[in-house]
């Protein structure tokens, strides 16, 4: 492979990378506090809004349930809006981090269900506002659970962002597309799926650890 | 592992920092209750076009300071509700419920919260949080109230040795055991200084003998804080030894209440009564069961109950009955225990089944004291 081939393959990581982090990154801000809206606000519960959980979850669910590229394309103005351009990598963030957040936010709803209503009524009974609640129980409880949604979502976001190259945004999908596809470049695409395959299994094993050091219910001294 | 049966309560108790004001002089100051419940109701409406269910009805009930009240009942017989209506994570239907003077009955949620920094409870599966250490599961209710961290610090401690878990400050609650847990939990209420403690089971998930230590942990608690305890659970054995008073309750309503010994020892109704057939004394061994006859027939044996507590507990009475009225009596059963830490007995004999004998037996027996039941006769 010429050197000119590794510096593209390089680069598409990066760009890769770049997004996925991004993305991940506004996607976890966003998600968590839609997460733990979704979990806490049904009727009846720490933050009943039944309504706003009613309109919130359609939304979710209308976001999920549209295709990726459909929803790269749909949203164009707004990303335009957000990023100033609908082309590029930059660019390539905004849908990507719009189709993270109802992801993350249900993965983390789950993660908060999860959690022992035992502990809430405690807090309760020790007069914690329902903001306490969220802050000091559910939160810390649900983290292991919410390490591995994020480690999901990053790993999903990997298999976006090679869809993002219809906008230009680059990255190794778009990189194996051009050059493994559409140029028979054989050993290109086999390269950028290699990568791929690494860059799944470090961030998988990377969240799966960590959600093992968080998780405290089980006994490991 | 150290037992933790062997000594509930450092021996150094009196050496560390108090977390308590020391309690008003026990037995002088007038009973003055710390919770009150006047004509609670409290209806539930499992679905929305389903009938009201009454959880309680008709609760008139007082939780006097210092005291440790034992409310037993079955599953289903409104307990949980009971208890939870203290620190207003229920609201009554009807009625009021006063915690330390205040009618927290209208009381907004925000207004609650400051009566549940007063109030310390404690669960039956000990709900702790599993990320936190001993330490800062005890620092939650420190950091719910807003208090300082170095406040914290100087404070948790002394807790910690209180509930005998020096050594486990910087364990998670998996590395445990469920005594250890309930350790944890009872310093975690303790925390804020409570003026009541409420116990939801607390002991139900234990094996006896872990029971016992945190029964002895919250007699302790209360003999030397002069805390206030309101405890419910379904089994008798735990109000019967750590409990000064006793409220029986039964299908949302208290049956029967009064003080320990006055419950245990002249059981009205029947759902007392049955608390008490599985105690040595009350129930009937297997060779008599089924087999009592109502009403008396000539030549047949009368099986009586006596209780005996107070002064009259450990005189040799039957003894001397025996040798005054010249009778033949059978111990069938029977059994001695302590409420309250007053010697308290129940035995089952038989005797002659003649009117005349049971008269003067009773007569005899009334006079030292000691109450008795011809509960049947054998033929």
């Amino acid at each position: 492979m010429s050197p000119d081939l590794i510096r593209l393959i390089w680069q598409s990581t990066l760009d890769t990378l770049y997004m996925v982090v991004v993305a991940a990154g506004f996607g976890t801000i966003g998600g968590m506090a839609l997460g733990i809206f979704l979990a806490t606000s049904r009727k009846g519960e720490l933050l009943a809004a039944p309504a706003a959980n009613l309109l919130l979850g359609l939304i979710v669910n209308a976001t999920r349930s549209t295709p990726f590229i459909i929803l790269v394309v749909a949203i164009i103005p707004f990303t335009r809006l957000v990023a100033g351009t609908s082309i590029g990598t930059s660019a390539a963030i905004v849908p990507l981090t719009v189709a993270a957040i109802p992801f993350i936010a249900r993965l983390i709803e789950a993660a908060i269900r999860e959690v022992d209503q035992g502990l809430v009524e405690a807090a309760r009974a020790m007069g914690a506002s329902p903001l306490q609640i969220v802050r000091k129980v559910l939160v810390p409880e649900a983290l292991p659970g919410i390490a591995l949604a994020i480690t999901l979502a990053v790993v999903s976001l990997i298999g976006y962002s090679a869809i993002v190259g219809v906008v230009g945004g680059g990255g190794l999908g778009d990189l194996g597309i051009r050059y493994g596809y559409q140029r028979f470049m054989p050993e290109v695409m086999a390269a950028v799926v290699l990568v791929l395959i690494l860059l799944v299994q470090g961030v998988q094993t990377f969240g799966d650890r960590l959600a093992l050091k968080l998780n405290k219910r089980l006994r490991h001294a | 592992m150290s037992r933790p049966g062997a000594s509930p309560i450092p021996i150094a108790m009196n050496a560390i920092i108090h977390p308590f004001p020391p309690p008003a002089e026990a037995g002088t100051a007038p009973r003055e209750a710390v919770v009150t419940f006047a004509g609670v109701e409290k209806t539930f409406r499992p679905r929305q076009d389903a009938p009201a269910v009454a959880a309680l009805q008709g609760i008139d009930l007082s939780v006097m300071r210092g005291s440790i009240l034992g409310v037993i009942g079955r599953s289903g017989a409104g307990k949980s509700t009971l208890i939870r209506l203290v620190n207003g994570l229920e609201r009554p239907s009807a009625g009021r419920v006063t915690v330390d003077g205040t009618d927290i009955t209208g009381l907004s949620e925000r207004q609650l919260r400051a009566v549940r920094r007063r109030t310390g409870m404690i669960f039956q599966h000990f709900n702790l949080l599993s990320s936190r250490t001993v330490f800062d599961n005890i620092a939650l209710p420190f950091e719910i109230a807003g208090t300082a961290r170095a406040e914290i610090a100087r404070r948790v401690d002394p807790l910690i040795e209180l509930v005998g878990l020096g050594d486990k400050r910087n364990r998670y609650p998996a590395e445990l055991s469920g005594g250890q847990k309930q350790r944890v939990g009872i310093a975690r209420a303790l925390a804020t200084q409570p003026t009541i403690l409420l116990s939801d089971e607390a002991t139900s998930a234990l094996d006896p003998e872990t029971t016992r230590s945190i029964l002895e942990l919250l007699a302790t608690v209360n003999r030397e804080l002069g805390l206030t305890i309101l405890l419910i659970t379904h089994e008798l054995a735990v109000v019967r030894s750590v409990a000064t008073d006793v409220a029986v309750m039964d299908q949302g309503r208290i049956v029967e209440e009064g003080t320990a010994l006055s419950v245990f020892s002249r059981p009205r109704h029947a759902t007392t009564r049955s608390f008490l057939a599985g105690e040595g004394g009350w129930s009937l061994p297997a060779f008599l069961d089924g087999k009592l006859l109502a009403e008396p027939r000539p030549g047949a044996q009368a099986v009586m109950r006596i209780v005996f507590y107070g002064p009259h507990a450990t005189d040799p009475v039957l003894s001397q009955l025996a040798r005054e009225h010249l009778l033949d009596i059978n111990i069938i059963s029977g059994a001695v225990e302590t409420i309250g830490g007053k010697p308290f007995g129940t035995l089952l004999v038989s005797l002659p089944g003649d009117a005349r004998t049971l008269r003067e037996t009773s007569a005899f027996l009334g006079a030292r004291g000691l109450d008795t039941e011809v509960i049947g006769y054998v033929p």
